[in-house]
């Protein structure tokens, strides 16, 4: 199970980012997660939102390059050595992690991991092999 | 054991009169015009379309009557076609940077070579230069012609001639203290950042430069001041272009009030860049050359794209010969960046290759006399990738391509969409911050 990651190009520069979230705040884009993979002149902004597909509709028509990206997500307990057990998983089965971060849950003393990997569907499984669930976008809005 | 320094390389036709230059040139243009006619077919075929037989160009006064070349000429006629000798006796080419239809390939015969040897004598003597002097060349060596003509003008002249190329500073340092090198020849900038790291190493001391030959790019007198204070020499500029033979074309004597031209083996004109009519003495316009002497490549009535103003006014140093200003600008869009000719179309064309769109911003600027080149590059929907590593590497990729195209680096800097500043719908292609036209 994989969901929609919003990928977006930002110049590094002052303003740029401010910009970006009047936008979505204009258009009441609710986000999870934001972060930011970095260059010397732009980054790549990087969004976890209730629905992805809208607000890259926006983007698009505010001019901005934005698209949506597969990510895995799971929740895991909030609590020490929880990412360890994901990612000694996906290491057993030879999964590379291109990059990852997590967020708070709204359920209380959970966070929300996300994975890019090379294979998307062999991680999922892998996780899912190993008792770890994945989170589909309707498992997203209510964890 | 000294040699009395010589004022000219060449005295008698340095200082020949106004009237015996002419005749040198009416005489010579006429063969030359002669000669072009029976064995450069394309030429010939140009003064056919403009009805003009060699027979009609007798003196100076008939050269206005001759049909123009300009660069596309040469990219039509490229490699060969304007040849006006058999391959076989040519024994060297040179080059301009760039891509096929922006390179250009000149040819030289042994005449040539040592006819473009004199010129660049002419401008090491001009400059104080003496058979005891040692000469550091540190113009690029190779295709670019400002390694070779100096070397060879050095060579002639019976200076110890160092051969350093361009690059790798601390051995030119190296070998300025060790060898003790009195003449520096190099792009400006390059000069420079030799007295900036001579400074910074505290070597001033320990250096025994005593004058610069520069060129190959604009530079102002500011920075020649500049580099004057910092190395304590006298700074020359000379001027040259691959098309006539390359550096040594014009130089600067003591003077520095403009660069003599070497009228004895090519004409100069001013023209309005606009119309082509030949614009009186002391106007501004567009500088056209006609080779009279070269054998392999001689090039009539050939349209540089840089501006400038003659004065043939008398010069104390005695030389006769036509001063022209330094560039004051162009009639093109070619940018020199380093010493290095770059038209904003062969930015585009990589561009376009690497899958990047043609709107792009050309940013040019000069810290510390240094140029830097910068591309703002607008990204688009197909070249955004999530993963940054796959975005570094087309960047990387382009930046090579970039380096291969030009023969210097550029930095490449992805924009956001519709960001670089448009006139009329077109991205402002150039944005030159040096200023140095003024």
């Amino acid at each position: 199970m994989s969901i929609l990651q919003l990928s977006v190009f930002l110049e590094n520069k002052p303003g740029a980012l401010g910009s970006f979230a009047k936008v979505l705040r204009q258009h009441k884009v609710d986000m999870r997660s934001l972060s930011i993979a970095e260059s010397r002149d732009f980054g790549i902004i990087r969004v976890i939102a209730d629905d992805p597909r809208a607000a890259a509709a926006v983007l698009h028509e505010e001019g901005y390059i934005a698209q949506l990206t597969p990510v895995v997500a799971v929740a895991v307990p909030d609590e020490p050595g929880a990412l360890t057990r994901i990612l000694e998983t996906l290491s057993d089965s030879g999964i590379n992690v291109d990059y990852t971060y997590a967020f708070p849950a709204r359920a209380s003393r959970s966070a929300c991991i996300v994975l890019r990997t090379g294979d998307l569907d062999r991680t999922a499984g892998a996780l899912e092999a190993a008792g770890i669930q994945t989170l589909s976008e309707e498992d997203l809005k209510v964890c | 054991m000294s040699t009395e320094a010589k004022r000219y390389f060449q005295e008698a036709v340095e200082t020949a009169s106004r009237d015996e230059i002419a005749a040198i040139q009416s005489k010579k243009l006429a063969a030359a015009v002669k000669r072009v006619y029976e064995n450069v077919s394309y030429y010939r075929k140009k003064m056919d379309d403009a009805g003009v037989a060699p027979a009609d160009v007798r003196s100076l006064a008939d050269l206005h009557k001759l049909p123009f070349l300009t660069k596309d000429d040469l990219r039509e006629a490229y490699p060969y076609g304007l040849l006006a000798v058999p391959l076989s006796d040519c024994v060297r080419i040179q080059s301009t940077s760039g891509t096929t239809g922006r390179r250009v390939i000149a040819f030289y015969t042994q005449n040539d070579l040592r006819l473009w040897e004199e010129c660049c004598a002419r401008a090491l003597v001009a400059a104080g230069t003496t058979r005891d002097d040692v000469v550091h060349v540190a113009y690029g060596y190779g295709l670019f012609t400002g390694g070779s003509g100096l070397h060879g003008g050095s060579h002639l002249l019976g200076s110890l001639t160092l051969p350093m190329s361009s690059g790798n500073t601390d051995r030119q340092l190296q070998f300025m203290v060790d060898l003790g090198s009195t003449v520096l020849c190099c792009t400006p900038s390059y000069a420079a950042y030799l007295a900036e790291s001579i400074r910074e190493r505290g070597l001033r001391d320990r250096i025994k430069l005593k004058a610069g030959i520069f060129g190959a790019e604009a530079w102002t007198e500011e920075m020649r001041r500049d580099i004057e204070q910092s190395l304590g020499i006298k700074a020359y500029d000379i001027y040259g272009l691959t098309e006539i033979s390359g550096p040594g074309v014009a130089f600067e004597c003591a003077e520095q009030q403009g660069m003599h031209i070497n009228e004895d083996h090519f004409i100069a004109e001013i023209i309005d860049p606009e119309t082509g009519e030949v614009l009186p003495e002391g106007q501004r316009g567009e500088l056209v050359f006609t080779c009279i002497d070269k054998e392999a490549f001689p090039l009539l009535r050939y349209r540089t794209r840089d501006l400038c103003i003659l004065s043939r006014r008398p010069c104390s140093c005695g030389r006769t010969h036509v001063r022209m200003s330094k560039p004051l600008g162009r009639s093109d869009d070619m940018l020199i960046v380093k010493g290095v000719n770059v038209f904003p179309s062969q930015i585009e064309t990589v561009l376009i290759a690497n899958g990047y769109p043609a709107q792009y911003q050309i940013v040019v600027d000069r810290q510390k006399n240094t140029d830097s080149l910068d591309i703002l590059v607008e990204m688009t929907p197909e070249m955004f990738s999530d993963d940054l590593t796959t975005m570094k590497r087309r960047e990387g990729k382009l930046v090579e391509a970039l380096k291969a195209m030009l023969g210097i680096r550029a930095d490449v800097h992805l924009v956001a969409p519709k960001s670089i500043e448009r006139s009329e719908g077109k991205a402002k292609r150039v944005v030159d911050k040096r200023n140095l036209y003024q």
